[in-house]
């Protein structure tokens, strides 16, 4: 795969053949990558193909961020790895349980299960991002987790936390069955939904009185 | 100014906007400059030895920095010490092995540069495997010819005879600590460590079994785990210590359990009746009174088997670990349950002594009891970044949770019940077989015999039980270990005993009921029973039947038919240990009046770190506003603290704070008499002063004197019975301001025990199989409620856990090849947020226990069971007692039993299918 066919390329329209032969010639399915990635040759070894690392822009809450980034390298490793924002987490890397879950365009999604770099040009939003910047003044719905003392480990919560402030956009005044069924993307294995519950129903009411 | 109640009341937690605003680090979220990531190779067989293993290819790999192997691991040399006196074993659990002994054991771990240069490396790796015998069925594998699961045998036991050995205590800092966790976890006035003296082959103080006993190196996770709540205070005692030769290092100890070879003959399988457990001998045996007078009591006897599943963890934040080292200490940032006796695990893990090692884990996404003391693949970027040099990141994947993240263990009993007509329990026969994995001997068959002992007072009762060795992941104590499933197993046949006899559920229930101190488990030499401090569970029952209007849902819902919809309801009752005791609260009131606890609990999302210092605040008079707690990092200098696990840190901590508020109110006043006259006594602390006949002083002044007289008021001296952890930490904050430090040195009287009783209302729709839970009540004994809002969470977190176990969560092995089938949550389903009843309600008895000075009892346990049995007793109510004989009782279970006359059509002995 070279670089002539990725430039003609949009974001949208990586061909699934190119992306598995990246996938195949990067060695492993292994979703991850680190501060340092064998895009030069090393040692007279020639960099994997797949292991191509390109410049892009991403804007991230509210910032333009520049980052190298692999044609198969998901946004929640980006996230991680190479933006410093551990907020967004990891438990099954595989859109099954929704810790990763963060807003692209307002629309919460699994960033586990997005590449990064179809995200370029969309507007990105983390747990990190919530707040105000200038105030540190808490969201809507990460002050009705305080009120209510939400969660319980909290592993969970940024997920829950962003796919509840996507969800409320949409139905700012859901009943809580409703609202269960918004966040129900998003597991909890401390169990905490309850209370989880009661946090985000009165996040939804600050939203609404704000 | 009024001194403010801080014990029952809401409040929000320090480190709560950490957690909302996405700065709250778990261990995945450190880096470090030139961090290496670490990937594992793990085993593709249940069973099989490692026969060529060549890593020249991956060494080669540019980025590739070093492999660890077996050979590695502490403990790889039969006999070395492994610090705490505990002698390796060769049977223990290392981490890494080279003959492994389920399907996804680590053989081996590589660092490089960046995960995907790992797991390539990992790919280049040339390793030949010889397979051998495997099981993954406890049944198979007593069959006369059944394979074991280990070379050395199938099931665990002790030796009939213990031998004289004294009980070893290495010298140095490591037996330091175990030594005083020790002397810390010995309870007053608490019987079962005497147990180990009424039986001979059926062994000891179940705390042996849960296989510390055995290997130093085994992941101990001690808790109430072992015999549930015979070992409630022994759940004191850190890893290290339990397993060890009893207490006082006396003669005739319980040995080690060992592995051995254990069939059953074809007679004992030909003898059973169809689709009942066979009942061939058994290791492990307890008798209280003469159940066959009691069966002749009896006016009805049921004699059924039934099985629970093995339940993975599954918590979310997987258990991945980053290791460095500095000027030769160990830095672990790790995902742990307990940070202080996390300290001791991990240098028995690593080879090093306890001051060697530094455990940092701020923040932990659920352990459930299987991250106790952290875990032990711990020692894997610990060892491989001590070769490699360089800081090493494991990142453990949600695959490889399923195999190594530890899992509940299956129980397959049968149980003969004994009912008079008015609904008493005359006699119980219960034989339980624990599917126990590879490792460690599992206590949970044990323990569910001593839960179902407590919960229902049986007149007289016999247990017998075997542990089977299985190729399958390890397992663990999970939220209420033994109790969940024996409640889940026991629950669904006094239903149908009740039913048959024409009685209302809950009257059976009430009329069983344990109170005051009532025993439970074995007779002692002395003839009587363990018991417990206290016990209100008529009172719950009480009023768990008013709150839930159990008399209008039977009448109006119960058994009612809307289509193909089935209304149910059930009840269950269900004990926990709740409390241990002997540890060491420790805080600093400043010289500008604030106040800094030191706590050593994990922060796992009991909120239990935070909590139990608002009760020495109250004690002072002191603002929550003005308090401050250090958590998180035993660079901290933190007490001597318990395990948050076995439902005790809410009893033992409370405890230890309420002794350092009392250390500090005597100091308060000897501040106060020595500056302004008079007698210490006559000096009031109230409203943030110490005021008396000569004047007051503020806290701040106070704290400012003390640092001016020295001595024992900042910590220059320090009490004798602090444990030598609590030492080391105080002397680190000597000067610093009034130092109260105490050791909890309270008396108790019996076994802390807390109770839970669950009332379920289901759904069924007879169409799908599926059932929707419409409303539950938890109604909790704990004591004296500490937060609110905090207890209300572990009641639905508990619950819903139990709900898990009713419904949908479970293994699926191949038998064939001995592979899982079921991995991940997807496939292993635990309740997702549309799982949670249409309608929860929550209260506490609020009856303080008499035998704490703070009445508080722990509750992370105790609602499992209650949910398991309480919602399975509402399905049968709705569709039938003969539906099911096995949890989860799933969909295809309903329907296919439907579909056959009610009847079911499942066998409850083969298990993981």
């Amino acid at each position: 795969m070279d670089d002539k066919t990725m430039s003609e390329e949009t974001s949208e329209s990586v061909s699934r053949r190119s992306f598995i032969k990246g996938v195949i010639a990067a060695g492993a399915v292994a979703s991850s990558s680190a501060y340092l990635f064998r895009t030069t040759t090393l040692h007279g070894q020639p960099s994997a193909p797949g292991a191509v690392e390109r410049l892009i822009t991403l804007n991230v809450n509210g910032q333009d961020r520049r980052v190298d980034v692999m044609k198969q390298e998901t946004l929640a490793m980006t996230l991680r790895y190479k933006l410093g924002l551990t907020g967004t987490k990891l438990g099954c890397d595989r859109a099954e349980c929704g810790a990763c879950t963060v807003l692209i365009d307002g629309v919460p999604r699994y960033s586990c299960s997005t590449l990064t770099h179809t995200t370029r040009g969309q507007k990105i939003q983390t747990i990190e991002g919530l707040a105000d910047p200038a105030t540190s003044k808490l969201s809507a719905v990460q002050q009705g987790v305080i009120d209510e003392q939400g969660f319980q480990c909290a592993f969970c919560m940024p997920g829950f936390v962003m796919a509840a402030t996507g969800y409320l956009k949409t139905n700012p005044n859901p009943t809580r069955q409703e609202l269960a069924h918004g966040v129900s993307g998003n597991l909890c294995r401390c169990q905490d939904y309850d209370k989880i519950l009661t946090a985000l129903m009165k996040g939804a009411e600050h939203m609404r009185n704000a | 100014m009024a001194d403010t109640k801080l014990v029952g009341q809401n409040y929000t937690t320090p480190d709560l906007v950490a957690k909302v605003t996405g700065k709250a680090k778990y261990a995945e979220d450190y880096r470090i400059e030139g961090m290496l990531f670490a990937k594992l190779l793990v085993s593709p067989h249940p069973h099989a030895r490692v026969k060529r293993l060549d890593t020249s290819a991956a060494l080669a790999m540019p980025g590739v920095k070093a492999i660890l192997t077996a050979d590695d691991m502490p403990g790889a040399a039969v006999g070395a010490t492994l610090g705490e006196g505990v002698q390796a074993s060769a049977q223990a659990e290392r981490g890494l092995t080279n003959e492994p002994l389920y399907q996804g054991e680590p053989i081996l771990a590589l660092a490089a540069i960046d995960e995907q240069t790992a797991a390539e490396a990992i790919e280049a790796i040339v390793i030949e495997f010889e397979p051998l015998p495997f099981v993954v069925d406890p049944i198979e594998s007593l069959r006369p010819n059944g394979p074991n699961a280990r070379i050395q045998g199938n099931v665990w036991m002790r030796p009939a005879t213990p031998p004289a050995a004294p009980a070893g205590r290495a010298a140095g800092a490591a037996a330091g600590a175990a030594a005083g966790a020790a002397a810390a976890g010995a309870p007053a006035g608490v019987a079962p460590a005497a147990a180990t003296a009424t039986r001979g082959a059926g062994g000891a103080a179940a705390e042996g079994q849960r296989g510390t006993g055995a290997a130093g190196g085994a992941a101990a996770p001690p808790g109430a785990s072992a015999a549930g709540p015979a070992a409630g205070a022994a759940a004191g005692a850190a890893p290290a210590a339990r397993g060890r030769g009893g207490r006082g290092a006396a003669a005739g100890a319980p040995a080690p359990p060992q592995i051995a070879i254990w069939k059953w003959t074809d007679e004992d399988f030909a003898k059973a009746g169809a689709n009942q457990m066979p009942m061939g001998k058994a290791t492990d045996e307890w008798v209280f009174g003469n159940v066959d007078e009691g069966f002749k009591k009896a006016d009805l006897i049921l004699d059924e088997t039934f099985m629970t599943q093995s339940t993975g963890h599954q918590p979310l934040e997987t258990r991945t670990a980053m290791a460095y080292w500095q000027n030769g200490k160990l830095f672990l940032h790790g995902s742990t349950q307990s940070t202080v006796q996390t300290v001791a695990a991990v240098a028995r893990w690593t080879g090093l002594t306890p001051d060697k090692v530094v455990i940092i884990s701020e923040y932990t996404g659920g352990g459930f009891g299987s991250k106790i003391p952290g875990a032990i693949s711990m020692a894997i970027p610990a060892l491989l970044s001590k070769k490699a040099n360089a800081p090493v990141m494991m990142r453990i994947t949600r695959e490889d949770e399923h195999f190594i993240g530890r899992a509940r263990p299956g129980i397959l009993a049968r149980v003969k019940l004994g009912m008079r007509k008015d609904g008493r329990i005359t006699a119980i026969d219960m034989y339980a077989i624990c599917d126990n994995g590879p490792y460690d001997a599992q206590g949970d068959g044990r323990s569910a015999g001593t839960t179902i002992s407590l919960a229902y007072q049986p007149e007289t009762m016999r247990w017998r039980g075997l542990t089977v060795l299985t190729n399958t992941p390890p397992k663990t104590s999970q939220r209420a270990p033994g109790g969940a499933q024996g409640i889940g197993l026991f629950e669904p046949l006094l239903s149908k005993a009740a039913k048959k006899l024409g009685l209302d559920q809950v009257a059976v229930r009430r009329i069983n009921a344990p109170a005051g101190h009532a025993g439970f488990g074995p007779a002692l030499p002395n003839g009587k029973q363990a018991y417990v401090t206290s016990a209100f569970v008529k009172e719950a029952l009480d009023k768990g039947h008013e709150l839930f209007d159990w008399d209008v849902k039977k009448a109006s819902y119960s058994g009612k038919k809307q289509g193909n919809l089935r209304r149910g309801i059930g009840v269950a009752v269900s004990p926990y240990s709740g409390g241990s005791i002997g540890f060491d609260g420790l805080f600093i009131i400043k010289p500008d009046g604030r106040i800094t606890f030191q706590s050593g609990i994990g922060n796992h999302g009991t909120h239990s770190a935070f909590d139990v210092h608002r009760q020495a605040a109250e004690m002072l008079g002191q603002p929550w506003e003005m308090c401050d707690v250090v958590f998180g990092s035993t660079a901290k200098n933190l007490p001597w603290t318990c395990i948050s696990a076995g439902s005790q840190t809410a009893h033992a901590m409370t405890r230890a704070a309420h002794a350092a508020a009392t250390d500090a109110i005597k100091k308060l006043q000897e501040i106060a008499a020595k500056a302004h006259g008079g007698k210490p006594e006559a000096y009031k602390v109230a409203g943030g002063k110490v005021s008396g006949p000569g004047g007051s002083l503020t806290f701040a002044q106070a704290a400012q004197k003390a640092i001016e007289y020295g001595g024992k008021f900042d910590g220059h001296e320090l009490p004798e019975d602090i444990n030598n952890f609590t030492k080391t930490s105080a002397k680190n904050l000597v000067g610093q301001g009034l130092m109260a430090v105490a050791k909890d040195a309270y008396p108790r009287d019996g076994q802390s025990q807390s109770f839970v009783v669950g009332f379920a209302e289901v759904e069924v729709d007879t169409e799908t199989g599926v059932v929707k839970v419409i409303d539950y009540t938890a109604i909790a004994d704990v004591g004296t409620v500490l937060n609110p809002r905090g207890l209300k969470g572990q009641l639905f977190g508990g619950s819903m856990l139990g709900l898990g176990h009713a419904k949908t969560q479970r293994w699926a092995y191949d038998q064939h090849y001995g592979v899982a089938l079921a991995r991940r949550f997807y496939q292993n389903k635990p309740p997702t947020i549309l799982d949670a009843p249409m309608s929860f309600t929550a209260e506490a008895v609020g009856l303080p226990d008499p035998e704490t000075p703070t009445g508080i009892r722990g509750v992370g346990e105790p609602p499992v069971g209650a949910a398991y049995g309480a919602i399975m007793n509402a399905i049968a109510d709705a569709v039938g007692d003969e539906i099911f004989r096995k949890a989860p009782v799933s969909l295809d279970i309903i329907l296919a039993a439907l579909e056959n006359g009610g009847q079911r059509t499942h066998e409850a002995l083969t298990a993981h299918v």
